[in-house]
């Protein structure tokens, strides 16, 4: 995926581009536009610039199949039915994902507003990968996860990597960055930075 | 039989009714008195100024000057359907959802009410398409702001259900069609209510206009079941059309939901 000049509320103009299987992490303060950032990539926030995927252009692909294709995930996702089951198209496949989540298939029995945030935040997760996404924009998509059901997204992340996918994620965890392989980049005063021998030179370890 | 016809005195006696209310409010300190009064003489000069338009209108009888005061009409309804809701669409989205929400419904259920069951000779006849335009306008503009107010407050409240959908791939129109469906069955429950209530509850105002005025009870009511059926369809249209030309404002070519017009 290259992003070519996109300008928008976020600032900009940002320009990079990813690999299939590479992931990109971003940090930044609240507030400085990360997820605006994501949304712009999705086509969700409206901005200038381009954006292509194997080359081909997003503007001259219908904006929902632009967004099956590059999956973002909100920091605090929505739910438009009552019972959890609802938000799946295909049930079968999304039980078949929830043991690597350490989520229980009962689960789907649930109304969602007696999910807690982090089974909510998984559940979504799985939302997003049914689709298949050839790029994965996620907003913290462990903010509200405890450190065991945090590895395993990470597992689950690194799969779809490795399968080909790639992924743009908004982390404060830089140990995550680290474990999923990610270039990291810091995004501050509508500036993109790469921001690696800063990393480096701030490890501990 | 003759319709009783009223006197100005008449008239004067029963505002004696308004001004115990206006003693009451000095007895009880309401403060309303000043208000009331106002109000009781708006009331009275606005229906006369409006008796002797129509009365004018009725005599001219052109076609020209029948629709022009119509249009008038559906201005001033459109107006308050965009005054009504606390949320605002950008580039006059609010007017322009409320006009053609209540000129569709008022010209829809006028012109066939006036082509099938009415029939006056000529179908433009003022005497019937004024008065008729006037109660679907009425209840049109209800119905339109209901809607319209519930799709404007809702939007914000469902945007990151609405969003989750759309970054799923869902087109516009079908993540938003949980939204329409709550406003326009907002906007269609008041003329339900008014229909089940009809007779029991209520008698209906242009019923009783009629019966007082001397028209046989079964004739009277025969018009205001025709004019609850009317209102259905043109409380129905206004709401489904409010409700859809508010969401047409609230999205672009990307099929993005834009909150940003919204203020």
């Amino acid at each position: 995926m290259q992003a070519i000049n996109l300008t928008g509320a976020a600032g900009g103009p940002f320009n990079f581009s990813l690999a299939p299987g590479a992931a990109m992490a971003i940090t930044g303060p609240s507030g400085a536009g990360k997820s605006v950032l994501l949304r712009m990539i999705a086509d969700l926030d409206p901005h200038e610039g381009k954006v292509l995927l194997n080359g081909t252009d997003r503007a001259s692909q219908p904006a929902p199949l632009w967004r099956q294709r590059v999956g973002y995930l909100a920091a605090e996702p929505g739910w438009w039915h009552d019972q959890a089951s609802a938000h799946f198209t295909n049930r079968t496949l999304a039980e078949a994902l929830m043991p690597t989540l350490a989520l229980n298939p009962n689960l789907l029995d649930q109304p969602v507003h007696r999910l807690s945030t982090g089974e909510r935040m998984r559940l979504a997760l799985i939302r997003t990968l049914l689709n298949n996404p050839a790029v994965l924009l996620l907003d913290e998509p462990t903010g509200a996860l405890d450190p065991h059901a945090t590895l395993l997204v990470e597992t689950l992340l690194a799969d779809r990597l490795r399968q080909g996918s790639s992924l743009i994620l908004v982390t404060h965890d830089m140990a995550q960055s680290a474990r999923l392989g990610a270039t990291r980049w810091h995004l501050e005063a509508g500036m993109l930075s790469a921001q690696d021998d800063i990393a480096i030179n701030g490890d501990p370890q | 039989m003759n319709p009783i016809l009223l006197t100005p005195l008449d008239l004067l006696i029963a505002a004696s009714l308004v001004l115990i209310d206006a003693l009451v409010s000095i007895w009880l300190g309401l403060r309303l008195h000043k208000q009331l009064v106002v109000a009781a003489i708006r009331c009275t000069v606005q229906l006369l100024l409006v008796g002797y338009l129509l009365r004018f209108v009725f005599r001219v009888d052109t076609p020209l000057l029948t629709l022009g005061l119509i249009l008038i009409m559906i201005l001033i309804a459109g107006r308050e359907v965009a005054a009504r809701p606390e949320k605002k669409l950008a580039r006059y989205g609010n007017q322009i959802a409320g006009l053609s929400a209540v000129a569709l419904a008022t010209f829809v259920t006028a012109t066939f009410a006036l082509a099938t069951a009415l029939r006056p000779h000529p179908w433009f006849s003022a005497r019937y398409a004024i008065p008729l335009a006037g109660i679907m306008l009425g209840n049109a503009l209800n119905a339109a702001s209901l809607s319209l107010d519930a799709l404007l407050s809702g939007v914000l409240r469902e945007r990151a259900a609405i969003e989750a959908q759309l970054a799923l791939g869902v087109r516009f129109r079908d993540a938003t069609k949980p939204l329409i469906r709550t406003a326009v069955r907002r906007g269609i429950l008041p003329v339900i209510n008014v229909m089940s209530a009809a007779g029991i509850v209520t008698l209906p105002g242009i019923m009783t206009g009629q019966i007082l005025a001397g028209l046989s009870p079964i004739e009277a009511v025969k018009y205001q079941i025709l004019l609850m059926f009317l209102l259905a369809g043109a409380n129905g249209i206004a709401a489904v059309s409010a409700a859809y030309f508010a969401m047409a404002r609230l999205t672009d070519q990307r099929e993005r939901l834009r909150v940003d017009f919204l203020s």
